[in-house]
């Protein structure tokens, strides 16, 4: 399927909780509203004329006035791309886990939570994956300071 | 796999200082006698947090951080890197860039794979395989210090062409080392591969069917072992690799099921014959040109997002980068084949016996600077 049935297909099945969509861009995208991000990806992951079955890469990215989960899905089956959003608030980003259709979201999810504070409601081991534990802050937001030391270490 | 527990449960702690944990990892073993009922790695020793730092850097500076990511491979690394930007910016290199490119990522590829071969011997407690591999992946580190200075860490793929030339003559030199690595491989599998002690080691161990590689994300050789026929080079080809001929090696399972640590092995060592080919009808193709000649003065990229994987030695490797338009990467998320794949290892482990681990883990041929990043 080209991007634009993909995107056709969404906001014919979703309607107006998909909130925008660009089929044209170098990376096509749609923007899901977060409190549905679960039954898209189960939709794009058991309908066989999309059949995303492989999640290529999961990750945040703080615009400063929201966070916004981006999900690159990629087929097997039919060798397409396609690209999901979630605009989360800055202010306690939360978003159902998508661990159940895709298992590798377990990691990634737990990298996001790391390094954007994004909470994944559902997630079976929500903890930081890079950094240690009791680490403070999210270091990928724009407005991280790097604190000065770490246990008494310098850093 | 389905283990009746006696219910004794002990935890051990593997790593991180541990010789076969290929690097700085932590793996907690919950083991039943000699059988390990859950394995829970702990990872982010090597964490530099460099999409960080890349964004305070300009988009030609982010390419030594890259070469830090896959310290075994660090040319595939940069290319994936330098082939997002040109995408973003809509840049076309010339035939010389391109051919020159697949010469070094297949060259580094089998400088990889070698590694991934010899220290899996060196694993598995066989010694001679690991000073062979050596001794050939030394020689293209030769190429490549003499093409670029650096044996390891290189700095040679720029945005939009090459750091230089290679030397006059260096593609016959390529050539020869090639017809003499070629025969080197059945040595090894002679040695290593068909050896009875290794066989039974590595066949019957850690088997991933496909169904749970695709959906742990796993990508590259340790996809191919399960028997799926995926090679981004084939399925989305980039560089100009549809035009060379190659065939796509998977796991076929001759020696137990398909999916196994031997299977996964044994797809690199086929790879790499796969790469001689390549490396052949690449240097054939190099026409003169200039490997500088679409390198921009400033590298500004318009407002946008672009993602854009390529095959390295480890697997897909992808980057998503987000331009705002300005002379630093707003943000830059790298899609590690190394971290997807250990996120499988939980899976792929429990039942095993507390020695199939290090095979489990050898197999999937994992770099530590990959998966922290």
């Amino acid at each position: 399927m080209t991007s634009q049935e993909i995107a056709a297909l969404l906001s014919e099945r979703f309607g107006e909780r998909i909130l925008e969509s660009k089929p044209d861009d170098m990376n096509p995208w749609s923007a899901v509203d977060p409190s549905c991000i679960l039954d898209v990806c189960r939709f794009v992951n058991s309908d066989d004329r999309i059949k995303m079955d492989h999640l290529e890469l999961l990750g945040g990215v703080d615009y400063e006035d929201r966070i916004e989960v981006v999900y690159v899905l990629y087929s097997m089956k039919h060798r397409h791309r396609y690209t999901l959003k979630c605009r989360l608030p800055r202010e306690e980003p939360k978003v159902a886990t998508v661990e159940s259709v895709w298992a590798v979201a377990n990691w990634h999810e737990r990298e996001a939570f790391d390094m954007f504070g994004v909470v994944f409601e559902g997630h079976s081991d929500m903890r930081r994956i890079l950094c240690p534990d009791d680490w403070e802050g999210y270091p990928l937001r724009k407005d991280y300071k790097a604190p000065e030391s770490y246990r008494d270490m310098p850093v | 796999m389905e283990v009746d527990y006696s219910g004794d449960i002990m935890t051990l702690n593997m790593g991180p200082q541990h010789p076969s944990t290929h690097g700085v990892l932590r793996l907690v073993l919950k083991t039943d006698g000699e059988i390990v009922a859950d394995a829970v790695p702990h990872i982010g020793y090597l964490h530099r947090c460099f999409e960080k730092h890349v964004e305070d850097v300009d988009y030609a500076g982010v390419v030594p951080f890259t070469d830090r990511m896959d310290y075994c491979a660090a040319m595939n690394m940069e290319q994936g890197y330098v082939l997002a930007v040109e995408k973003l910016m809509g840049i076309e290199v010339n035939d010389r860039v391109r051919y020159l490119r697949i010469i070094m990522a297949e060259l580094s590829r089998i400088a990889s794979h070698l590694i991934a071969a010899g220290t899996y011997g060196n694993d598995i407690g066989s010694f001679t395989p690991f000073l062979w591999c050596f001794r050939d992946r030394e020689k293209i580190l030769d190429f490549f210090e003499e093409t670029c200075g650096a044996r390891l860490l290189y700095n040679y793929h720029w945005v939009g062409g090459l750091m230089h030339d290679i030397k006059p003559g260096m593609e016959q030199k390529i050539v020869e080392f090639v017809d003499y690595f070629e025969p080197q491989v059945d040595n090894l599998n002679r040695l290593l591969s068909d050896n009875y002690i290794f066989i039974q080691r590595t066949a019957n161990v850690g088997i991933m069917s496909p169904e749970t590689a695709i959906s742990y994300g796993v990508t590259g050789p340790n996809l191919r072992g399960s028997g799926v026929q995926f090679d981004v080079r084939k399925d989305e080809p980039y560089l100009g690799y549809e035009e060379l001929e190659f065939e796509v090696q998977v796991g076929k399972g001759e020696h137990g099921p398909v999916g196994s640590c031997w299977d996964r092995y044994m797809v690199r060592i086929r790879e790499v014959k796969e790469s001689c080919k390549i490396i052949r009808q690449a240097v054939a193709r190099l026409t003169p040109g200039d490997v500088r000649e679409k390198v921009p003065k400033r590298i500004k990229p318009p407002a946008g997002e672009v993602y854009m994987r390529t095959e390295a030695p480890r697997g897909e490797l992808g980057y998503y980068i987000v331009s705002d338009g300005s002379l630093k990467p707003y943000r830059l998320k790298v899609k590690s084949p190394c971290f997807t794949v250990m996120s499988a290892f939980r899976e792929v482990s429990r039942g095993a016996m507390i020695a199939d681990i290090i095979s489990i883990l050898g197999s999937f041929d994992i770099v530590l600077g990959e998966i922290d990043r």
